[in-house]
């Protein structure tokens, strides 16, 4: 099977370089987590992948599909979600998710009620997303990146607004999928989710990746013992 | 300066103001200045252009010159109230800093009380700023008692915020805070378009006469007007400089602003307060079941469909419509002159009504991520976004096109053809010219790019034209073309970079 994702070389410029020469593999059924400072260039890469933002330099794959020569087949394998959700406030959850099935060529949108439940949504899917509080909205989007029954996908902080019990709710949903064999690339600041969450994680420093791998094999790289994940990031941001 | 008192919430609101005025001339001090000179100048000419001495508003008016006086100021009036209306509903319903204050130890109504004023004094500048010109060539030609018209424009502005703040409280009594927001709206739009209807369908009345307003002069309405000298002229006579209705008027109308903030001030918290707990809206059926298209379509009705904001606006487009239909209806027998007046006036209408359709579709996609990431062809996107847009255009300008096919079946094949290119074209410059913007901000587009303002004129001027031409027969129609194809070609040049991709 190919990889979920493989990038090779990728490069972004804007007034200095955000990404620059980055190579990332990332295979099924895996939950890659990228770690960075602001402004290290995670957010640039979530959205060159997204096909949000053509790169200057270097190749996207997804599920072996040249994301940059083909978008449109590389997208229909994908979700993206950012932690800015964008829904229509004059849409209804279901309609949402109906609409955004509909992009996908899902006409039926099978999932969405379940989803829906799932997210404890059920009794505002009929309700105007313009009442809902900033949490239940990002739920909506968490859900629209769902419905369409991705293979890999593409979380910019998705759990950033989300209260304890419904982030629970989000990770036990993409753990459902990864077990499927959909493969997650997630930046998030919580550094707790990503040490119990990520079967590899990435760090990104000036758009360059300076360490990737278990968290075993980062504490070994930082020669930080059995330091928690803030201080092996901080020591390894540290030491660039 | 007291922190928290009136003068201070005063000063607060004045530097906010300022600032907001700073950021719109953009030119820089002395280009703004210039720009302001030029406008003035050019709106003097105008005004000396447009301005015809009326022998009947002599020292001792007739009653045909009180009529037209009063007219003239009770549609003023009216527009001025709608612009009233609409800054009264937006200060309930735009958060901004209320929240801020009025979690803040300060008496909040202090500061409403400021605005409340603020409204009136930003709605009389912005009267006067466009009624000076006329009010000075009408002082030049008539003499100087007509300049008190500049403080009747100024009561009138304070009576005109009375009347808005009074009508939407009782509104929000009557209906409560949601209804409130959409019939404010509306009503807000239909009566600041009465003062543009009303003087098209005078000037309709007049066709004909060499005077644009001689409906209002006619000696049957002089008839009905009561006698001179009655309460019912004073806005007129204090127009007209007698200093007896003209302090009357300005102390009436500083008594009923000053009531009004009594009133108004100390409720206007609840109000606001109110308008945050809006009972939820429910939406309405699936779209499951649809291809990418289709949802693309469907979303962008069921967008429009539920945005009281935009259904005002619409609203207003249509009753722009009414003079020309009036037209229509005075003309239905009259054969194809009449309807060559109408053709090019439906599909200018249209164009313009599709730029701003078109607008919401392209810039004011509130999720373009989600669209951009969806594993669909850019062509389907534009195509969906074109199809609601001159789809939209069509079915709401049916029924005149059905009226114009009854009257003349060819006229109507060719305003149908009209305006359907005309709103293709503004899509067109639309989709070239996007920028992301919220849909809110619709009111200000036409001042984000002056370059798409014009260009889509031109564009629906010029398929208007050709659209007369071709209904007169003419084949001087294909010049018109050749200029509206022109205006199109110039604004796909000039795209900017980011749209070339």
């Amino acid at each position: 099977m190919p990889p979920a994702l493989h990038i090779r070389d990728l490069t972004k410029s804007f007034v200095r370089p955000a990404v620059d020469g980055l190579d990332l593999l990332i295979h099924p059924g895996e939950f890659y987590i990228l770690l960075g400072a602001n402004g290290a260039g995670k957010t640039t890469t979530l959205r060159m992948v997204a096909g949000l933002l053509p790169p200057d330099r270097g190749a996207i794959s997804v599920f072996g599909i040249d994301a940059l020569a083909d978008p449109v087949a590389a997208k229909r394998v994908m979700a993206w979600l950012s932690d800015e959700p964008m829904i229509y406030d004059k849409l209804s959850p279901i309609e949402y998710l109906d609409f955004v099935a509909g992009l996908w060529g899902v006409p039926n949108a099978a999932a969405a009620p379940a989803l829906l439940d799932r997210l404890g949504l059920t009794p505002h899917a009929r309700q105007r997303c313009d009442s809902l509080s900033k949490g239940m909205r990002q739920k909506v989007a968490l859900a629209g990146a769902l419905v369409h029954d991705p293979k890999l996908i593409v979380l910019d902080e998705p759990l950033t607004g989300l209260d304890a019990g419904s982030a629970r709710v989000a990770k036990e949903l993409l753990r459902d999928r990864l077990r499927e064999g959909c493969a997650v690339l997630m930046t998030t600041h919580i550094l707790d989710v990503a040490e119990r969450m990520a079967d590899r994680i990435g760090v990104l420093e000036a758009g360059r990746l300076i360490a990737e791998g278990t968290l075993a094999e980062l504490r070994v790289k930082a020669g930080a013992g059995d330091a928690s994940l803030e201080d092996v990031f901080l020591s390894l941001t540290a030491a660039q | 300066m007291n922190p928290g008192g009136l003068l201070w919430f005063a000063r607060h609101e004045a530097r906010l103001a300022w600032r907001d005025f700073r950021l719109l001339s953009r030119g820089g001090r002395w280009g703004g200045a210039v720009m302001l000179i030029g406008l003035a100048v050019v709106l003097h000419l105008v005004a000396a252009a447009v301005m015809h001495p009326d022998p009947g508003l002599a020292t001792a008016p007739d009653r045909q010159a009180l009529l037209v006086l009063t007219g003239l100021l009770a549609m003023s009036g009216a527009l001025m109230v709608s612009q009233a209306i609409e800054s009264v509903t937006r200060a309930f319903y735009t958060r901004g800093d209320l929240d801020l204050i009025l979690s803040s130890p300060a008496t909040a109504w202090k500061l409403f009380a400021v605005r409340i004023a603020a409204m009136a004094i930003t709605l009389a500048t912005m009267s006067l700023a466009l009624s000076a010109a006329f009010i000075d060539v009408q002082a030049w030609r008539g003499g100087a008692r007509w300049l008190a018209l500049y403080p009747v424009v100024v009561a009138l502005a304070m009576l005109a915020v009375t009347v808005g703040m009074t009508a939407t409280a009782g509104l929000f009594r009557l209906i409560g805070a949601e209804r409130t927001r959409l019939v404010a709206q509306i009503a807000s739009a239909f009566i600041g378009a009465s003062f543009a209807v009303g003087l098209q369908v005078a000037a309709i009345q007049s066709f004909g006469a060499p005077d644009r307003l001689a409906v209002m002069r006619s000696d049957s309405l002089a008839r009905l007007a009561p006698d001179l000298g009655r309460l019912v002229w004073g806005l007129a006579y204090a127009a007209m400089g007698y200093p007896v209705p003209l302090a009357v008027l300005m102390l009436v109308a500083a008594a009923a602003l000053g009531t009004a903030i009594a009133v108004f001030a100390p409720r206007f918290g609840s109000f606001v307060q109110a308008t945050a707990g809006i009972a939820e809206r429910r939406g309405g059926g699936r779209l499951k079941g649809r291809s990418p298209g289709a949802v693309l379509r469907a979303k962008e009705w069921a967008l429009l469909r539920r945005d009281p904001w935009l259904v005002s606006q619409t609203l207003v487009q249509l009753l722009y419509l009414v003079p020309p239909a009036y037209l229509l209806w005075l003309t239905f027998s009259g054969g194809l002159d009449a309807v060559a007046i109408l053709v090019p006036v439906l599909v200018t209408a249209g164009g313009q009504f599709a730029g701003g359709l078109a607008w919401l579709a392209i810039s004011g996609e509130d999720a373009p991520d989600l669209i951009a990431t969806a594993p669909i062809p850019q062509g389907l996107e534009i195509r969906a976004k074109f199809e609601a847009t001159v789809g939209g255009t069509l079915m709401v300008f049916g029924p005149f096109l059905a009226g114009v096919a009854v009257a003349a079946p060819g006229a109507g094949i060719v305003a149908t053809a009209g305006i359907a290119i005309a709103a293709a074209g503004a899509t067109a410059i639309q989709y070239w010219y996007r920028l992301q913007a919220t849909r809110g901000r619709i009111r200000r587009r036409q001042t984000a790019s002056r370059f798409t303002t014009y260009a889509e004129a031109l564009s629906s001027i010029g398929w208007a034209g050709a659209a007369a031409l071709v209904v007169g027969g003419s084949r001087m129609a294909l010049v018109p073309v050749g200029l509206a194809t022109l205006a199109l070609l110039i604004a796909w040049l000039l795209r900017p970079a980011a749209s070339r991709r």
